[in-house]
């Protein structure tokens, strides 16, 4: 069993994991931040992105161990109730989430999207989430969301 | 209204209550509990569709690491445990009634589908669960597989004592009348329309942890599901046997429904059975692929139509012969779907003099199929206005004049249509004109002509629906052979500073209740959302509750709500008068106030809340103190929202892709609560139904095996296949709810896919192409196009 070290929303950890373990596992078992979902186990859904070294990663596809000496970022890391990243801000503005079963992943990859992207069209936005899938809204407000919190990000 | 609040009420659009736990991951899912000390079990699901089973050998299963238990069918037997029960039963046309055969949560002595549950291994993770179902030995005699539903009827025998593999045969109207009114006809429209076989496809997998404490001699199952009551009282009652008050259900955040968490299923019970046994709390997550095998499938019906026209283009009757297909078992709301769901319907918007239909519910070796989003509706919908484009289209008639002449008009409300319902109010030309006026309908054929010289196809159709919704009243399900009552409870418990807490039986799995219900109290009661809390989703917490499906949450469960904040301010005036020394007859309640009339002499709601709780001055001899009210609310009729919605594609020849380049739509959901979530959910609804008919098919090959079983196979939209929506609202608001709000959460699904397949028709039919079945995948649309194109070469 490799112990690895990491980076986590900030904080160092340093765990002994099965060679096994997915990421998504590790997060959400060992250390407690459930905030990643899993939504299928063939990773297309999109629920479980987490940015390892500020890169959108399906996190259901990378081992833990793999993550060794990176700086992994997730939902809990972005922003919280009193201070809301602008992109959490910008979905809950528009109403970009229902159920908020993807909204964690949606967010994550919607925000290395604007960080390479300042000021994206329509089209753009529905390409580049096209790895996320959300079974409620439509994904009509979730576009809306993202394009305004591009402008806010900077755009 | 008070300062400061004016924009929080009924019909503003306030941002979600609900919101940020979601958005900063503090979301509290099923999967994200775990108990301590708890144990992981794994389902071995059938591999075969339709097989006897000789033998399980689970011995070298037993002996593997981390194993707990193994437990087969035997064991449930041996336990008396009981199966899902169906919530619903209908008459067969020849007096006898629906066939119920028995269910059981692990496998006894015979398989029904691929994903039957088979064997149960719980073990101390889920890795060694999954580890040691490779050591379990099934064997098994295989029978011949039943899934095509056409044949079903001659397919080798499913289930024992029941002819011809079918549950029920039903039907609803004048079979003569219809006869006479299609021989009597000018013309008679015919037609073939296959509903395809979806799967609902909630983010969250089903998952249940269940965990018993020995002092209490309770049992506490969180579970994904969108009526925890419901659950307690067949899991409980029906299945395991114990006391309700000895079984708490906590339905905590859940990640969408639409439809597929309403049932019981095998896992959850097995869960809550077992871990008594084994003192230890055990835990379940689906994966996908899980999900895909054993959730309720949704629709799949093939209706004939007979749609009869008289020389002046009205109809003057419809006859429609519909098999269902359910699966290899009954679910619990599989009976009612496809019959009182779906053959009530079918009058639509229109006035139709008489008509008849026949359903024949059957079994094959699939997975159980119930409601999916809209239930029975989209399903009724889907046939009714394909074959409204049909029949224009053989007369030469503007599909949108042919729905408008025949439309019921507007002052003939309540309207008793020929198959049961009775519409209470209605207006359906006007959201049919608005809808066509935002798509710009009249300057269509120079759109067309424009695309042309791009070398695409682009058509336009539309869909005029009606939807009935917040099925109810409970007297008249219970004489259609409903098994539960459909009312709703709320309780309203204002705290002495005045803030309040409302109990719904309702469950919110991401409509935003906890938002909208919240506008609905401090409407009433003149308070800022702010002090109002929401509470939902927990046996222990509410008196009882049918949970939220077939939109019924805002028009059964919100009118519930206003009907127990009616009690409390009614209780206020009591207490306002007596320490106003006024009399009651001459109190009113305004704006967070009690007033005497005519006077400036006033009691705010908090003061009264708080003499309430402190009677020092406090009319005793007539009330007792405290500020609660319970309200139990079945109400008189369904609500019956209406729209059109048209759609406008595009479609390239070279490839068959059908790309969405405009959508419009105008709803009538009656009053509005919260605008912006209204909207939410129609957007959500046209997804599935755009979903539905271009993208997503459950496909199941000869031998029964379910080839779309994850996401690489099964098409979901994504962001990229799906255009953004034009939404507008009329309003005639219902005439039986003091709220007057009718439903939106199916409207969408329910209206797309007819609308979108009619646009798909439109767009080829200058090739001569006349059907189309969903979904219209650009393989089956390139095909039709060349096709199209070699016999016109011909
Ligand atoms: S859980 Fe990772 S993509 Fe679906
Ligand atoms: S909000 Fe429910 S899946 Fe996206």
């Amino acid at each position: 069993m490799p112990q690895i070290n990491l980076k986590v929303n900030g904080k160092e950890e340093q765990r002994t994991v099965p060679d096994n373990t997915l990421l998504v596992d590790f997060l959400r078992e060992t250390l407690g931040l459930t905030g990643t979902h899993v939504g299928c186990d063939t990773s297309q859904c999109g629920a479980c992105v987490v940015h390892v070294d500020g890169v959108s990663v399906k996190s259901c596809t990378m081992l833990a161990a793999q993550a060794d000496g990176c700086d992994v970022t997730t939902i809990e890391g972005i922003g919280t109730s009193d201070n809301l990243h602008p992109m959490q801000e910008a979905f809950h503005e528009h109403h970009g989430l229902q159920c908020g079963f993807c909204t964690p992943g949606m967010v994550m990859s919607a925000i290395e999207f604007v960080s390479k992207n300042k000021n994206p069209s329509e089209a753009e936005i529905r390409d580049a989430l096209e790895g996320n899938i959300c079974r409620c809204t439509g994904y009509h407000n979730i576009v809306k969301a993202v394009q305004s919190a591009a402008q806010k990000m900077g755009g | 209204m008070p300062e400061g609040i004016s924009n929080e009420g009924i019909g503003a659009s306030v941002r979600r209550k609900e919101d940020k736990k979601f958005l900063t991951g503090k979301g509290r899912y099923t999967d994200d509990i775990s108990r301590p000390g708890q144990l992981h079990a794994y389902f071995i699901r059938s591999d075969v569709a339709h097989a006897n089973i000789n033998s399980i050998d689970t011995s070298a299963a037993a002996k593997a690491d981390g194993v707990v238990a193994i437990y087969t069918g035997d064991d449930v037997a041996a336990d008396g445990i009981g199966g899902p029960i169906c919530g619903w039963v209908v008459p067969n046309r020849d007096g006898t009634s629906t066939h119920e055969p028995p269910h059981p949560i692990l496998a006894q002595g015979k398989v029904r589908y691929v994903g039957d549950h088979v064997v149960a291994i719980v073990a101390e993770t889920l890795e060694q669960a999954k580890s040691a179902a490779e050591l379990v030995k099934i064997s098994y005699e295989e029978l011949a597989p039943v899934v095509d539903l056409a044949a079903a009827s001659s397919g080798a025998q499913i289930h024992d004592g029941m002819a011809e593999n079918r549950y029920f045969d039903w039907e609803l109207g004048d079979e003569a009348g219809t006869e006479a009114a299609l021989n009597a006809a000018a013309r008679v429209i015919k037609l073939t329309v296959r509903n395809n076989r979806l799967i609902p496809n909630a983010m969250e997998p089903r998952a249940a942890v269940a965990e018993y404490d020995d002092i209490s001699e309770t049992y506490t199952l969180y579970t994904t599901s969108q009526n925890p009551h419901l659950t307690r009282l067949v899991i409980g009652a029906f299945m395991l046997n114990i006391p309700e008050s000895k079984l708490h259900v906590v339905a905590p955040d859940v990640g969408g429904g639409f439809g597929s968490k309403i049932y019981v299923y095998p896992e959850e019970a097995v869960c809550t059975w077992v871990c008594k046994k084994l003192g230890r709390p055990v835990k379940w997550t689906a994966d996908r692929t899980q999900s895909f095998l054993s959730d309720a499938h949704g629709r799949d019906h093939i209706n004939n139509v007979q749609l009869a026209l008289d020389e002046n283009n009205r109809i003057t009757g419809l006859r429609v012969d519909t098999l269902a297909n359910l699966g290899g078992y009954l679910s619990a709301f599989a009976v009612v779907t496809p019959t009182y769901l779906h053959g009530t319907l079918l009058s639509g918007c229109y006035d139709i003099p008489v008509i008849y239909t026949n359903v024949k519910g059957m079994a094959t070796t699939t997975a159980p199929v119930d409601a999916y989003r809209g239930a029975g509706r989209p399903e009724a919908t889907y046939l009714l206005e394909r074959t409204m484009d049909a029949a224009a289209h053989e007369i030469g008639m503007d599909p949108a004049e042919f729905r408008r002449l025949n439309f019921i008009p507007k002052d003939a409300f309540p309207y008793q249509t020929a198959v049961a319902l009775q519409y209470d109010t209605g207006d359906y030309e006007a959201p049919l004109d608005r809808a066509l006026e935002m798509i710009d309908y009249k300057n269509f054929e120079a759109r067309r002509v424009e695309a042309a010289k791009r070398g695409k196809y682009r058509g336009i159709g539309l869909s005029s629906y009606i939807e009935a919704c917040g099925i109810a009243p409970s007297a008249v399900v219970g004489a259609l052979g409903g098994r539960v009552g459909l009312y709703e409870s709320a309780v309203v418990r204002v705290d002495p500073t005045g803030t309040v807490n409302v109990f719904t039986g309702t469950h919110s799995h991401g409509q935003g209740h906890v938002t909208t219900f919240a506008q609905i109290v401090a409407d009433k009661l003149g308070i800022p959302i702010g002090n109002v809390e929401i509470i939902h989703g927990d046996t222990d917490r509410i008196p009882f509750g049918m949970g939220s499906y077939g939109s019924r949450s805002l028009a059964v469960g919100g009118a519930a709500i206003s009907k127990a904040v009616d009690k409390v301010i009614e209780k206020g005036k009591i207490i306002a008068a007596h320490l106003l020394e006024a009399s009651e007859a001459d109190m009113e309640f305004r704006d967070g106030k009690f007033t005497v009339a005519g006077t400036d002499n006033e009691k705010s709601f908090g003061e009264i809340a708080l003499a309430a709780y402190v009677p020092h001055n406090y009319p005793m001899d007539r009330l007792e103190p405290g500020l609660e009210e319970t309200a139990f609310y079945d109400p008189l009729n369904f609500t019956y929202p209406a729209g059109t919605h048209v759609a406008e594609v595009e479609i390239d020849p070279a490839t068959g892709v059908v790309e969405v380049v405009d959508w419009a739509c105008c709803d009538d959901f009656g009053n509005l609560v919260n605008p912006m979530i209204v909207e939410g959910q129609v957007h959500g609804g046209i997804a599935q139904g755009i979903g539905q008919a271009l993208l997503e098919n459950a496909h199941y090959d000869e031998h029964g095996q379910l080839l779309t079983a994850s996401y690489m196979d099964y098409c979901m939209p994504r962001a990229d296949n799906l255009p953004s929506f034009k939404v507008d609202y009329t309003v005639t608001p219902c005439t039986h709810n003091d709220l007057g709000v009718k439903g939106c959460g199916e409207a969408g699904a329910i209206a797309s896919p007819p609308a979108l397949i009619n646009a798909v028709i439109n767009a080829l039919s200058p090739l001569g192409v006349t059907d189309m079945s969903m979904p219209a995948t650009p393989e089956k649309v390139w095909r039709a196009i060349n096709d199209a194109q070699a016999s016109a070469a011909e």
